[in-house]
């Protein structure tokens, strides 16, 4: 229905994230075809807390990225509180402590541009509920190349402004409630 | 051929002229990061793209000086994750202590904030008169920075903290002055380190060194450097020396994987490997 085929997922969030990661992720089933990269911002001392909550009620295995790992179809990956997170073209993951961006490290903004170059565009950007405006210029980016950009319905968000700057931007294809955000990404994964 | 691959290329040309011209060699780095600090430099040399600040590069003598700092990233704390400084307090330290002396290196030291917090370490564990730290980095702003001692004081809270996790002994304002909005360290710290420029990317082994700390550095470099680096390591730790990573570093992906033991997996402490012990 959109293009594609897709190679990979890549999701970004701030205020609210949890509760909405939390709606999203467990209804990807086991063999879903896609690796799945979320940036969510957090504070920096917060460890593997993230990973471990989500890893609790997924199918779907969930890990923080390690730096130089490869990134594996059908598993979450998440990155890494206090480092940004970026896809390198060999499709592995590499980590930075380089400036903050939008005044947040990791930057759902530095994950993006670096995923849509890896994967020359063939990926889909998805952009939750948050309080600032990174992930805008990172969506653009993947709609340029090509990719398929999703943006969390703002009514439906605790915090609007980050979905809705990108869709002010014009960087987005579709605009979703949580609840129907599995089921796209499982309708387009498997129409490669 | 689209926008992304031409910036790959000005990238490309970037580092070369860098390596040609100045010696600076960036060339294995980790591209994703270096890519958008390169395209950072383009504006702070007032360029409006990457291409046209390689001829100043090629041109202008003093050019490599002034890029290698922004090129390198010395973002540190104190005691920054202070669990690995309490497991190298409790499970490292004790084990070097036999030792009459100590030669300890902290390869991308930055601004110098975790040397000190070394210095700090080894006095408190009565070991700073037996050791020495060569605390070495490519950037020479921030090396001179370090070697001065003198961090902003609003800093200084969250390092406080930061020591008490680690099992400070005191509270860290026993170790420094505050004059103004600024803190200077005790300088007798200072007696037994050494600030040296050294490029892991270039340079060799240059001491015999008990423990090596090597930071959120590894991440950086891609597979070929990071392996160089990790050998140089190996090559200059004694007989089960100890070395310490960054929290997300690891050895998994690398060639000297089977050349370390594992001291503390969650705080990426390693120890050289006796020649023949069994790996596991
Ligand atoms: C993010 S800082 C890490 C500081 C500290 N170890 C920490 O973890 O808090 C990375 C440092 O590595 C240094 N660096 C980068 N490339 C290097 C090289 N080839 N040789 C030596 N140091 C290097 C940078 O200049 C920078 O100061």
């Amino acid at each position: 229905m959109t293009g594609g085929p897709w190679d990979a997922v890549v999701m970004g969030c701030s205020a609210g994230g949890l509760e909405v990661l939390r709606a999203i992720l467990p209804r990807l089933p086991t063999g879903f075809p896609l690796p799945v990269v979320v940036v969510a911002h957090t504070s920096a001392d917060t460890g593997n807390l993230l990973a471990e909550l989500l890893d609790h009620c997924c199918a779907l295995p969930v890990a923080v990225a390690e730096d130089k790992a490869p990134m594996n179809g059908g598993a979450i990956h998440v990155a890494p509180p206090g480092y940004h997170l970026l896809i390198e073209r060999d499709l592995t993951f590499a980590l930075s402590l380089d400036a903050k961006v939008c005044n947040v490290r990791p930057a759902i903004d530095v994950l993006f541009v670096s995923a849509a170059e890896a994967f020359s565009g063939r990926l889909i950007g998805v952009l939750l509920t948050g309080a600032n405006e990174d992930g805008r210029a990172g969506l653009a980016s993947i709609k340029a190349l090509g990719g398929l950009t999703i943006a969390q319905d703002p009514d439906t968000a605790v915090a609007e402004t980050m979905p809705r700057s990108a869709i002010d931007a014009g960087v987005v294809d579709h605009v979703l409630a949580p609840s129907a955000i599995a089921g796209f990404l499982l309708a387009n994964a498997n129409s490669r | 051929m689209k926008d992304f691959e031409i910036q790959d290329i000005e990238v490309d040309l970037l580092v070369e002229a860098l390596y040609r011209r100045h010696g600076y060699d960036f060339r294995n780095y980790a591209r994703a990061s270096l890519k958008r600090r390169v395209a950072d430099l383009a504006p702070a040399f007032g360029c409006a793209t990457v291409s046209e600040l390689i001829p100043r590069v090629l041109h202008d003598p003093e050019l490599g000086r002034q890029i290698v700092p922004k090129l390198s990233v010395p973002v540190t704390d104190m005691f920054r994750d202070p669990p690995v400084f309490l497991s190298l307090r409790r499970r490292v330290l004790p084990l070097l202590a036999s030792y009459p002396r100590l030669n300890i290196w902290q390869a991308g030291c930055a601004s110098g904030e975790e040397v000190y917090s070394l210095a700090i370490l080894l006095r408190e564990e009565g070991l700073s008169e037996r050791a020495h730290i060569y605390a070495t980095d490519i950037n020479d702003v921030a090396l001179a920075r370090a070697e001065e001692g003198v961090f902003p004081l609003r800093l200084l809270k969250d390092f406080s903290t930061n020591y008490l996790k680690a099992g400070g002994q005191h509270s860290l304002s026993h170790y420094y002055h505050a004059q103004y909005d600024h803190a200077r360290l005790d300088p007798s710290l200072r007696e037994n380190i050494t600030f040296a420029r050294h490029n892991l990317a270039s340079d060799g082994v240059f001491c015999e060194a008990h423990l090596i700390l090597c930071r959120n550095v590894l991440i950086y470099f891609d597979h070929v450097l990071q392996n160089r680096a990790l050998r140089l390591f190996h090559d200059s730790l004694v007989r089960q020396g100890f070395m310490c990573l960054g929290n997300r570093e690891s050895l998994q992906f690398s060639e000297v994987v089977e050349d370390f033991a594992v001291t503390d997996h969650e705080h990426r402490i390693f120890r050289k490997r006796l020649l023949g012990e069994p790996t596991p």
